[in-house]
């Protein structure tokens, strides 16, 4: 029994250890990213890429809200172009505000308005702007998720549900031309911040930072949310959401937690990305553009954080690429991604990694893999004690 | 006042008939087998599409005055097989994962909306030949007993053979016949149906004109719907539909062929699309984004309606299309005009797109209280 207890706190110890390493890995990558991959991408003559990185790494952010409610809570969102869109038009907002004070923005003047809107006047201040990015987005997923969760719906339902929500926004902010400049959108590259145009190479290097410290953040809480209970939580609502409910506990509230912290992340990640491309449009509310969320978290891994972002990078990248070269390609490129990914690669790229992979190789190599038997009898105190103690013991008879 | 109240109705009970036309076959499969055809609205285009063609070929012939019964016919068929080919390939190898299934549906609707956006000779002749070689191979080292083990092999190899081999006989065949067979088939702008003359203009009624094109497509509706009735009703595959839907567990032990019925309703649910398609086109311009404005429609349909019942389908698309033109339409903002504050909210959302915003809200609202729509089905096992 002092076995089993010594070897658990060393099981702890080595748990606290591979944190260690972990952070350590995480921290290298994103100094990597910071430091010396704009200077690489820059000395190979491709400047444009790092804002391009940069973007994708926005995503990236989104990306891992949609792994934390498909990937490991199992609810198929097809709505988070909301989020995104509420957090990017959030920020903006506060920089078309950027103003001599009483004068409008531009955009104004051709509708005839002449007195800013009741709900721009906050995002005057930066801290609201702020708060704003994050919790629009969360609340409105908090309400949306409770009226729908409520009521037991899950599955196909939410996800279509989500789906005519998301039509409905794109909707409102497509047709109300007085009140946010609708279809044309809100243009923030030639706006000022703090003195500076927001396109200037200056605070574009600070925003990029900006997007790796809070892909980095992303990381943790993610790591944190779905290490342990909360974790073990989020899994049974995937895999078994009555027992989970006869279990005691009650999976609306884990649902509308989870949806709300994930749209929290897309609209993070919208801020950030429409600070680096320039441009907020209802565009961002269109159908394909929130599956393809869905599908750079299906193509890394589902229910891996890492596969998140890598799928969001792949997939981008080689979209960029591939509508650069033949854009008619793209298309059925990406649905034949869709295709594949979910027939023949449900694991996603890490996923076949982790179970397929290592066995591939070694049988291309011709290695037999060690025999296996149950985890349970390596681990079991008993069995080992008798292998050790017993085994070259003559038998009675 | 009156004329604005009937022109409003008959309005609102064309769009829901046309609502409902496309969300029939979405309903009858979902209720089925659980699992939403993204695709759905690219197969109304299909039908669309169709459409255009047979008007096409029949231009100068004395059948142009009855093309678009042909044309009903055809779409049905080529949308059905297409349905078909679909839920063999796909669908079928998704069964219990419906959340994948929509992904998977969503990514066949891409490739379908970019491939009228780039259909011609060419690409036919390189799906044509990418096909003959890959199945045929496929059938030929499928007679092996040791296939499943070089399955991995056979696909490495001949999967890049064929594709590297149907293009270069599409690049060959379109250098020798140059324009006339790389051209695009319709591109990426849209087409126009004319309808046939005895469709075009519209019967008086009450000071208002009733069009003969969205009186044919109601009738059309009505009859789809008592097709479809007659069929679940009154045939044995009826029947077996009927109770894969209820309890496919119970069904497969008393030797219903569940597979067959899975894949015959999903022909039927895709036909009944191309149907849908035949009718929009006669609405407006088709082009390859047109099954994109329909779907989301057709989805709240099958939300509100519940999948236990047609009428549940029938009711919830008529009250969808007719509180979305009533609300779109001034119609109600002049009801109302009496009550300022009322009127005022309703010319807020007067236009087609700002309805939606209320009819969702509508909707929503109503799930409240009816989480399984209109007509849930009923049971122990459902587990919606």
């Amino acid at each position: 029994m002092v076995d089993v207890v010594s070897s658990q706190s060393t099981k702890f110890g080595g748990r606290k250890q591979k944190l260690l390493i972990e952070a350590g890995i995480v921290g290298a990558i994103a100094i990597l990213l910071i430091f010396i991959m704009p200077a690489i991408l820059v000395g190979a003559g491709q400047a444009f890429r790092v804002n391009l990185l940069g973007r994708y790494l926005a995503l990236a952010i989104a990306a891992l809200g949609i792994d934390l409610i498909w990937g490991f809570t199992g609810i198929l969102s097809l709505g988070h172009g909301i989020f995104f869109a509420l957090g990017g038009y959030s920020l903006a907002m506060f920089l078309s505000l950027q103003l001599p004070s009483g004068q409008l923005p531009d955009f104004f003047s051709p509708y005839g308005v002449t007195e800013l809107p009741f709900f721009w006047q906050p995002f005057y201040s930066l801290p609201f702007t702020l708060f704003a990015i994050v919790f629009i987005p969360t609340i409105v997923a908090a309400i949306l998720g409770y009226l729908v969760f409520r009521n037991r719906l899950r599955g196909v339902y939410f996800s279509i549900l989500t789906q005519a929500a998301l039509i409905v926004f794109f909707n409102f902010f497509n047709g109300q031309q007085k009140l946010i400049n609708g279809t044309n959108g809100l243009k923030t590259d030639t706006a000022t911040i703090f003195g500076q145009t927001v396109s200037s190479p200056q605070v574009q290097t600070v925003f990029y930072t900006l997007t790796v410290l809070l892909l980095v953040g992303g990381y943790a809480l993610s790591r944190w949310l779905t290490s342990g209970r909360s974790g073990r939580l989020l899994v049974a609502v995937r895999d078994d959401e009555t027992r989970m409910r006869f279990s005691g506990y009650d999976p609306t509230l884990f649902k509308v937690l989870v949806f709300a912290i994930s749209a929290g992340l897309a609209g993070i990640a919208g801020a950030l990305y429409t600070a680096q491309s320039g441009i907020i449009t209802p565009q961002a509310m269109n159908i394909a553009f929130s599956i393809e969320m869905v599908i750079w978290v299906a193509v890394g891994g589902r229910a891996t954080i890492v596969g998140a972002i890598l799928g969001t990078l792949i997939v981008n990248f080689a979209k960029s690429i591939l509508s650069e070269q033949f854009p008619q390609i793209w298309y059925f490129f990406q649905g034949a991604l869709f295709l594949i990914v979910v027939t023949v690669l449900p694991g996603g790229i890490l996923g076949w990694l982790r179970d397929d992979g290592v066995r591939w190789v070694r049988s291309q190599v011709n290695k037999r893999r060690p025999l296996q038997t149950y985890p349970s009898l390596e681990e079991d105190p008993d069995v080992q004690y008798e292998r050790k103690n017993l085994a070259n013991r003559k038998p009675d008879r | 006042m009156l004329s604005g109240l009937v022109d409003g109705i008959f309005s609102g009970i064309s769009l829901g008939s046309v609502l409902l036309l496309a969300a029939l076959g979405l309903a009858i499969v979902f209720g089925l087998m659980g699992v939403i055809n993204m695709a759905h609205g690219e197969l109304i285009m299909l039908g669309a599409y169709t459409t255009f063609l047979v008007q096409n070929a029949l231009k100068n012939t004395p059948l142009f005055g009855i093309y678009i019964f042909v044309a009903l016919i055809a779409a049905f068929i080529v949308t059905a097989i297409f349905g078909l080919i679909l839920e063999r390939g796909v669908i079928r190898h998704l069964y219990g994962r419906p959340l994948e299934t929509l992904l998977a549906t969503w990514g066949v609707s891409l490739i379908l909306q970019q491939f009228v956006r780039s259909v011609s000779w060419q690409l036919v002749a390189i799906v044509a030949v990418f096909c003959v070689l890959f199945f045929g191979a496929m059938t030929i080292v499928a007679r092996r007993t040791d296939f499943e083990r070089i399955r991995g092999w056979f696909l490495a190899v001949m999967l890049p053979l064929s594709a590297v081999s149907a293009i270069a006989v599409g690049n060959v065949l379109g250098a020798t016949y140059k324009l006339a067979f790389t051209k695009e088939w319709f591109g990426a702008r849209n087409v126009d149906v004319t309808a046939p003359r005895w469709l075009r203009g519209g019967l008086p009624v009450a000071g208002t004109q009733f069009s003969y094109a969205r009186i044919f497509i109601i009738v059309l509706t009505i009859a789809c719907v008592v097709g479809v009735y007659w069929f679940l009703n009154n045939t044995p595959w009826g029947l077996r539909i009927r109770s894969v839907t209820q309890n496919r567990t119970m069904s497969a032990c008393l030797g219903i062929p569940t597979k067959k019925v899975d894949a015959l309703t999903f022909a039927l649910g895709s036909g009944l699309a191309g149907l849908a398609g035949c009718a929009v086109s006669l609405l407006g311009s088709v082009g390859p984004n047109t099954g994109q404005n329909y779907i989301v429609d057709t989805f709240m349909v099958v939300v509100v309606g519940g999948v236990g019942k047609l009428a549940g389908s029938i009711l919830a698309a008529l009250a969808i299309g007719t509180a979305n033109y009533l609300i779109g339409s001034n119609t109600l903002v002049d009801l109302t005009a009496p009550i300022q504050p009322l009127s005022d909210v309703f010319a807020f959302f007067s236009t087609i797109s700002m309805a939606k915003v209320l009819v969702f809200a509508l909707i929503i609202a109503f799930l409240q209280f009816r989480p399984g729509g209109l007509f849930p089905q009923k049971g122990r096992t459902v587990d919606a």
